[in-house]
């Protein structure tokens, strides 16, 4: 029985009429992960020990009859940039190559409740900042649909796992597109939640007021099984988390109104792109949907204010990594300078400097005003079009990422050209809303182009109810066969 | 110092806030204990923490704006200040920077029984950070987090000061403010309260202000008072020679009695300020505003002011006895029993209570002493039962033991003998051992009488009446 190939709801199904152990879960899990990580590279540690001792639990508890939870003997790769008790954290970076949290991530947690089994921590760009995973101070991660290729990122490895059929199910954290870019890039689904759906509590910090932790799968279905296990108000933990329940998928889609930005269709975008999401459009429409036209004018804006935000943000986040408590330790010989200067130019890697100085330099006094602070106006303003465009239209759907899967290296010698590939996701996180990636066909190279469905904040039960009628309007999503 | 100068002082005044935890985790706030107990990933800033708002600092903030006289910002939040130390494990002290929680306010400081207003700029909350250890026994430098996350409050004063003595008393102010509104154990020698001092000098008549240098963590009353005078000085020379004050932040070294530049202007910090995205902006509503106001009560300046005014105590008194809250109180209940003199309280509880309870460190709390104990003890002295010696040793039991004074005075026997033949002997007995004292007394010094009326109440075991001895004495000199 190819177990790996199953999405997390057959698993479930499968586990709980008990035509299969957790055991067995983990131990194809296990064994697919060696067959194919060579090609893949997804996985930066592979906790097989933590998750034996869980799915026997879980074992264990169904053959004693007693309850449990809602992921029970499911896999579940975490992003090594969420903290996991007793388990190495890196960020893939090599400041933290050896950093152990002595706590757990609130998402992990959750899991842990849940009865979900951690097979493994999942590669990223350093500390999340990347859009190709190639960032990654370990190594990089390949496109399933074609290894010569980038998973993008900053999640690469959570989406590759996912697509690779690794694991059914993982977890991702989008900053800018972190999650969405990859899941589009992958031909998988990606869920980036409302801000303040999911605690962060754990979650190590890259821009503070925009990152979440989202969810992957291969269906609509997986994923919001996912989503209704992780959010929920974390308040001793995280005061900007929100008292939020997940309500099940929203099935109705009749008079849906799906706006289509004109400014997320622009020469920036592929032709191909562009005109998959618009014939996934079209399908909705033929579902009983309404396309509606809009605009966002300051979407020109959004990389800008978002590079600005970000970086300011991770310029102060990053700033704790000094090599004096835990992490790279730097030169211990000399003045306490030496120790800061040691430790944080041979700790982090090019791309993270590159905004640490950004950020610092925005925050500067003398150019605060100039960079920061207006920033934060246009955030405001690209919040009010979409507050403005959802009086008009019930969702928006855009291509989630201009291009699809690029080449290793690439675009790695151009750092505002590897920025540009967020440009259709970094004003949601701007204006704090949720927004999915589903797989909305191929290109002419056989690339899976991804669609991204935008909703009001805590409108995810409409958004993926949205997506879960396309899945089931395109006869589900492919797989790759490695 | 230089009369043709005037000093321009502000202080701004760190205090450690007494709540049960930290400011942005469940870590206990507390002193003294064995070195990294007291901390958590949080207030560590491991990777991934977050902080999450302590409400009950935000309330003792709100207290001390009140008291100071400040209007609240209502709609308020959290700062992150960036700089790189090894006491602070985040990088960045959470504090406020351009919204503070209390500002434009002031407080009056009693200077020699005169109100002196002093302007308050502003009152925000913020973070302290680790200690620092350096031991000679180790090569190196050792961390120690407990103090990490202690909620302070900083008190930054508008430039009002104008000498040691008044930023001394202003400081002295704030502290018994703060223990008054018990948001602070206001320890100076556990550096609970800490002040930062801003000094410039100007020629009398002259509008502008000096250039200004600061001092940091200058931790007592009497090293504040230290400090400003000898930067004053400094200051005073430096401009009084043709010289020129540069900006710059000293540090006081109260051992040697110096200061030294600790940095410059061009050394002087960025600290990139911007809103804490982690910490939503937070609003108190206008109701639990004005229950906090109404939760302050009477502070040690006015209640001196009404000590003086309505029962005519000394300024002086009146200060010294509203300056603890415990022992005003204690007195204002004494008061309300109407039942001895106002100014005899006051008295015994700046004079041998004090003593007391300073000496064994306990306030009036701790002691057996109750309102009718005292003001029963004082009325027997005022209806001549007993003496103000005897007095004292009946004190030493009441304040061990709840027990009425007239019992202890009965069972010691320590009623006054104001029977003139019980006291005849005993005078007789005195002067014939004191002839010199009676020649002085002839010769014309009449004070020796005070000697003679000591000599006799110690030969009665202090239950002589001294006003009757003092009769009986000047008779009986008059005879000789």
């Amino acid at each position: 029985m190819e177990l790996y190939r199953k999405t997390a709801a057959e698993l479930s199904g499968l586990l709980r009429k008990k035509e299969v152990t957790a055991c067995e879960i983990l131990d194809d899990t296990l064994a697919r992960i060696d067959a194919v990580e060579p090609r893949i590279d997804a996985f930066l540690s592979v906790t097989a020990e933590a998750a034996r001792a869980k799915a026997r639990e879980v074992d264990e508890k169904l053959a004693k009859g007693e309850a449990v939870g809602a992921l029970a003997g499911i896999p579940v790769g975490i992003k090594d940039n969420i903290c996991t008790k007793g388990l190495r954290t890196t960020c893939a970076s090599k400041m933290l190559e050896n950093f152990i949290p002595p706590y757990n991530a609130t998402v992990v947690d959750k899991l842990n409740a849940a009865d979900a089994v951690i097979p493994g921590k999942l590669n990223l760009d350093e500390f999340a900042m990347g859009g190709s995973c190639e960032n990654s101070y370990f190594k990089p991660t390949k496109n399933p649909w074609d290894t010569e290729r980038v998973p993008g990122g900053s999640s690469g490895g959570s989406a590759a796992s996912v697509a690779a059929c690794e694991v059914p199910l993982s977890l991702g954290s989008d900053t800018g597109g972190s999650v969405r870019c990859p899941a589009g890039l992958c031909g998988v689904v990606g869920l980036k939640p409302t801000y303040g759906a999911v605690s962060r509590f754990g979650l190590v910090a890259f821009a503070s007021s925009l990152d979440q932790i989202g969810p992957f799968g291969r269906t609509v279905e997986d994923v919001a099984l996912l989503f209704g296990a992780i959010c929920g108000a974390d308040l001793p933990h995280d005061a900007t988390s929100k008292d939020y329940h997940f309500p099940g998928m929203d099935a109705d889609l009749k008079g849906l109104r799906v706006g289509i930005p004109r400014e997320y269709f622009g020469s920036g975008v592929s032709e191909e792109n562009k005109a998959a999401v618009l014939k996934a459009v079209d399908m909705l429409r033929d579902a009983g949907a309404v396309p509606v036209e809009i605009s966002l004018p300051s979407t020109d804006y959004a990389l800008s204010a978002y590079y600005i935000i970000s970086s300011a943000e991770a310029s102060s986040n990053l700033a704790r990594y000094d090599g004096v408590k835990y992490g790279y330790p730097g030169d211990r010989k000399g003045t306490l300078n030496d120790l800061y200067l040691s430790a944080r130019s041979e700790g982090f890697g090019p791309e993270v400097k590159r905004r640490i100085m950004l950020g610092t330099y925005v925050l500067s006094s003398g150019y605060y005003d100039a960079y920061y602070k207006r920033a934060k106006m246009l955030q405001r303003m690209i919040a009010r079009e979409f507050t403005d465009a959802f009086e008009k239209c019930d969702v928006i759907a855009t291509p989630t990422t201009p291009s699809t899967a690029f080449k290793l290296g690439e675009k790695t010698s151009d750092p505002l050209e590897m920025y540009a590939s967020d440009i259709c996701t970094v004003t949601v996180n701007i204006a704090g809303l949720p927004g999915v990636s589903v797989p909305c066909g191929f290109d002419q190279k056989g690339l899976p182009i991804g669609m991204q469905l935008i909703g009001p904040k805590f409108s995810e039960a409409k958004l993926l109810g949205v997506a879960k009628h396309y899945e089931t309007a395109v006869g589900g999503f492919a797989v790759k066969e490695l | 110092m230089n009369q043709d100068y005037e000093v321009i002082i502000g202080l701004e005044i760190h205090a450690e806030l007494c709540t049960k935890t930290k400011i942005f985790c469940g870590c206990k706030n507390a002193f003294g204990a064995e070195v990294n107990t007291l901390c958590c990933p949080v207030c560590m800033g491991l990777p991934g923490t977050l902080p999450v708002l302590n409400k009950q600092v935000v309330d003792y903030a709100v207290k001390m704006g009140h008291a100071l006289n400040c209007s609240i910002n209502r709609v308020s939040k959290n700062d992150r200040k960036n700089y790189f130390y090894p006491d602070l494990p985040k990088a960045y002290q959470i504090s406020q920077f351009d919204v503070p929680l209390c500002e434009h306010g002031y407080l009056d400081v009693l200077m020699d029984g005169d109100v002196r207003r002093i302007g308050i700029t502003r009152i925000h909350i913020e973070e302290d950070a680790g200690k620092l250890i350096h031991d000679d026994s180790f090569d190196g430098t050792l961390a120690d987090y407990n103090r990490c996350g202690v909620p302070l409050i900083e008190i930054v004063s508008e430039p009002d000061l104008r000498s040691a003595e008044e930023a001394k008393a202003y400081m002295e102010t704030i502290t018994n403010i703060l223990l008054y509104l018990g948001i602070s154990d206001a320890k100076m020698q556990e550096g609970s309260v800490r002040a930062d001092v801003n000094v410039s000098v100007r020629s009398r008549g002259q509008k502008e202000f000096g250039t200004r240098t600061e001092m940091k963590n200058v931790n007592s009353f009497g090293a504040v008072y230290r400090a400003i005078q000898y930067e004053a000085q400094r200051q005073i020379e430096v401009v009084s020679g043709g010289g020129v004050i540069e900006q710059e932040t000293r540090r006081w070294d109260d051992a040697k009695g110096k200061n030294y530049v600790l940095r410059t202007k061009e050394d002087a910090q960025d600290y990139r300020y911007f809103p804490d995205p982690d910490l939503l902006t937070f609003e108190i509503s206008e109701a639990h505003v004005q229950e906090l106001k109404a939760s302050i009560p009477e502070l040690p300046v006015a209640k001196a002011l009404r000590y003086v005014k309505e029962y005519g105590l000394l300024p002086v008194d009146a200060q010294l006895l509203a300056s603890n809250r415990a022992r005003s109180e204690f007195f204002d209940s004494c008061v309300a029993t109407g039942k001895c003199d106002k100014k005899l309280i006051c008295n015994w509880m700046i004079g041998d209570i004090a003593k007391i309870l300073n000496e064994r460190r306990i306030e009036i709390t701790d002691t057996a002493l109750t309102k009718e104990s005292l003001t029963d003890m004082i009325a027997l002295i005022e209806k001549g039962t007993i003496s103000n010696t005897a007095a004292k040793t009946v004190l030493d039991v009441i304040i061990e033991k709840d027990v009425s004074p007239a019992e202890v005075v009965e069972e010691k026997g320590l009623a006054q003998i104001s029977d003139s033949d019980a006291l005849l002997t005993l005078v007789d007995e005195v002067l014939a051992q004191n002839a010199k004292a009676v020649a002085d007394y002839k010769g014309g010094k009449t004070n020796v009488v005070g000697f003679l009326v000591g000599q006799c109440m110690k030969a009665s075991k202090g239950k002589g009446n001294p006003a009757i001895l003092r009769e009986m004495l000047l008779s009986a000199i008059d005879k000789l």
